[in-house]
């Protein structure tokens, strides 16, 4: 007889159980303002999705001049602990005729990169800076080694030396 | 030494040979489990492990210091922060550097972020493995808010190499504690509703209650640590038996439960959520203003010997050990993981339980397979 009562009794508990756990579920069902989920492609335009800081990929900021603040010294190269930089330097003359050694391309491997931040941490000019683009899928991997210094760019610091002169 | 030999058995003809995995969504990684059975019932596990080795250990031989810190994030890679904060310990005791208090503070908040958004995927995902979907919706609502959280502060939401030699790598967002705050509060509400959806199910409980028994002296023998080993008896928590940072200055439980089953490893999981709550708490009042990192030279070198440091990550004791011949990289490194020794329990507690059972076993011990195989 106890074994019939514990038999119903415990079909009891797990229907109470059951029940339990379909309310919580039942309650958000109702209440739509508690929705969660977002349509990703539709809020891409809407609103930003990803904070200031977001580490999407290491770009070199430009000004409207079209100057940056790298001098080419190679420490983001040295401190990247998987060859995801590659320095390329020239030499130039200066307004004196000097010869001096500016960067010539700044190459980054997108697809080596582990977004550690070393680079941009130890850049002693601030040159390098987190992008915010995220999405890189693309088709063919060399898209994604790129050169950071725009074509035809030239070190902010070099220009200053040249008005100082000038001046 | 001999318990271990005894439980791998001589094979019959009559035996069953199946492969679980390397691709086996229960694993949550590839990892492969050669099961011996007779009929359903499962008589020897023999793990194969391997699939993604990556030589992290070798990678550190040729990295400075501050370039190894972000190869640990991707052993463990769950408990990323803890993992950073283990190497960056060992170099800051070596060379005795004084790490500023808010450093230390925010660290430990850190620390139990991970650990509780590393409990909430394991919760999920637990639910997952044992056909309870509707966990995994749950997991992943409240996991999004700490994630928002690290995503705000320092940039990424999973593999954040954000602790390095000396403290950060910059200052954490201005809103940092706010919203640190604001989640206790809201995770503290959401907390019941975890109860009522797995932890009280009747399905869920006979599911685990009784399966998978580990006795305190098997979790010993195995070093099986962290909430696997703390379900079991085995007082392991490396934050109370050595503590590191500030968390000697803090109070927290160490949870402990007897019983072993998988059922006591899931309450204590559940049970360290709250904790976590409790420190997190208590630290984010301390965090006071100052500088974020101490002043460490460009290029460490540690004096010439041998370093050891321990920690406790979301899954047990991970212990790094180096060796150091005066230069700037390391001589050798050697990681004591914490999945390698829960793994290898797996053989003696699913031993005569069904196939079906191995799964509840194996997602109660959390593994996480990067960090087997490093």
């Amino acid at each position: 007889m106890s074994g019939i009562i514990k038999y119903f009794a415990d079909i009891l508990h797990g229907l109470k159980t059951l029940w339990a756990g379909m309310r919580i579920t039942g309650k958000y069902f109702v209440s739509p303002g508690e929705i969660v989920t977002e349509q990703y492609p539709e809020i891409r335009h809407k609103k930003q999705i990803v904070s200031d800081r977001f580490k999407g990929e290491v770009i070199m900021p430009h000004d409207e001049n079209n100057q940056h603040n790298c001098t080419g010294c190679g420490v983001c190269e040295l401190n990247c602990p998987n060859g995801s930089i590659e320095i390329i330097t020239k030499r130039i003359p200066d307004e004196n005729g000097k010869m001096v050694r500016v960067i010539d391309k700044h190459i980054y491997h997108l697809s080596m990169c582990t977004f550690c931040g070393l680079c941009i941490k130890v850049c002693p000019t601030q040159a390098l800076a987190w992008g915010q683009e995220f999405e890189h899928a693309v088709y063919d991997r060399t898209k994604l080694t790129k050169v950071l210094n725009k074509p035809g760019s030239s070190y902010k610091g070099l220009s200053s030396k040249k008005k100082e002169a000038k001046s | 030494m001999s318990e271990v030999i005894k439980n791998y058995i001589v094979r019959e003809n009559e035996d069953y040979i199946v492969n679980m995995g390397p691709q086996h969504p229960s694993t949550h990684g590839v990892l492969r489990l050669e099961l011996v059975l007779s009929g359903e019932t499962v008589k020897q596990v023999v793990p194969h492990i391997g699939y993604i080795h990556r030589g992290i250990e070798k990678m550190c031989e040729y990295d400075t210091y501050k370039q190894i810190v972000h190869l640990t994030d991707r052993m463990d890679y769950l408990s990323a922060h803890i993992n950073n904060e283990a190497v960056c310990l060992l170099v800051e005791n070596a060379l005795e550097i004084e790490v500023p208090e808010r450093v230390k503070y925010i660290r430990v908040v850190l620390d139990e972020l991970t650990r509780i958004a590393s409990h909430q995927l394991w919760w999920s995902a637990y639910g997952m493995d044992l056909g309870a979907l509707t966990a995994f919706f749950y997991g992943m609502r409240d996991r999004e808010k700490i994630l928002d959280i690290f995503e705000e502060s320092f940039g990424s939401r999973l593999l954040h190499s954000f602790n390095t030699p000396g403290g950060l790598m910059h200052d954490v967002h201005p809103n940092f504690q706010k919203h640190a705050m604001e989640f206790v509060k809201y995770f503290r509400k959401k907390l019941p509703e975890y109860k009522q959806l797995l932890t009280d199910n009747v399905i869920f409980r006979n599911r685990t209650q009784g399966i998978g028994v580990m006795s305190r002296e098997t979790a010993i023998a195995y070093g099986v640590t962290g909430p696997s080993g703390r379900g079991s008896g085995f007082s392991c928590d490396v934050r109370k038996i050595a503590p590191y940072g500030v968390y000697d200055q803090l109070e927290f439980e160490q949870i402990l439960y007897e019983q072993g089953d998988s059922f006591a490893r899931y309450m204590v999981r559940m049970k360290e959520m709250e904790q976590s709550l409790n420190i997190i708490e208590q630290a984010v009042d301390k965090i006071t203003d100052g500088p974020f990192t101490a002043k460490v030279k460009p290029i460490i070198k540690l004096p010439e010997g041998e370093y050891y440091q321990r920690v406790e990550t979301a899954r047990g004791e991970l212990g790094v050990y180096v060796v150091s011949d005066g230069k700037k990289f390391p001589y050798r490194v050697r990681f004591r993981s914490p999945n390698f020794s829960n793994l290898f329990v797996l053989n003696t507690i699913a031993r005569g339980h069904l196939i079906a059972d191995l799964v509840a076993i194996s997602g109660s011990l959390d593994l996480v397979i990067p960090d087997i195989d490093r």
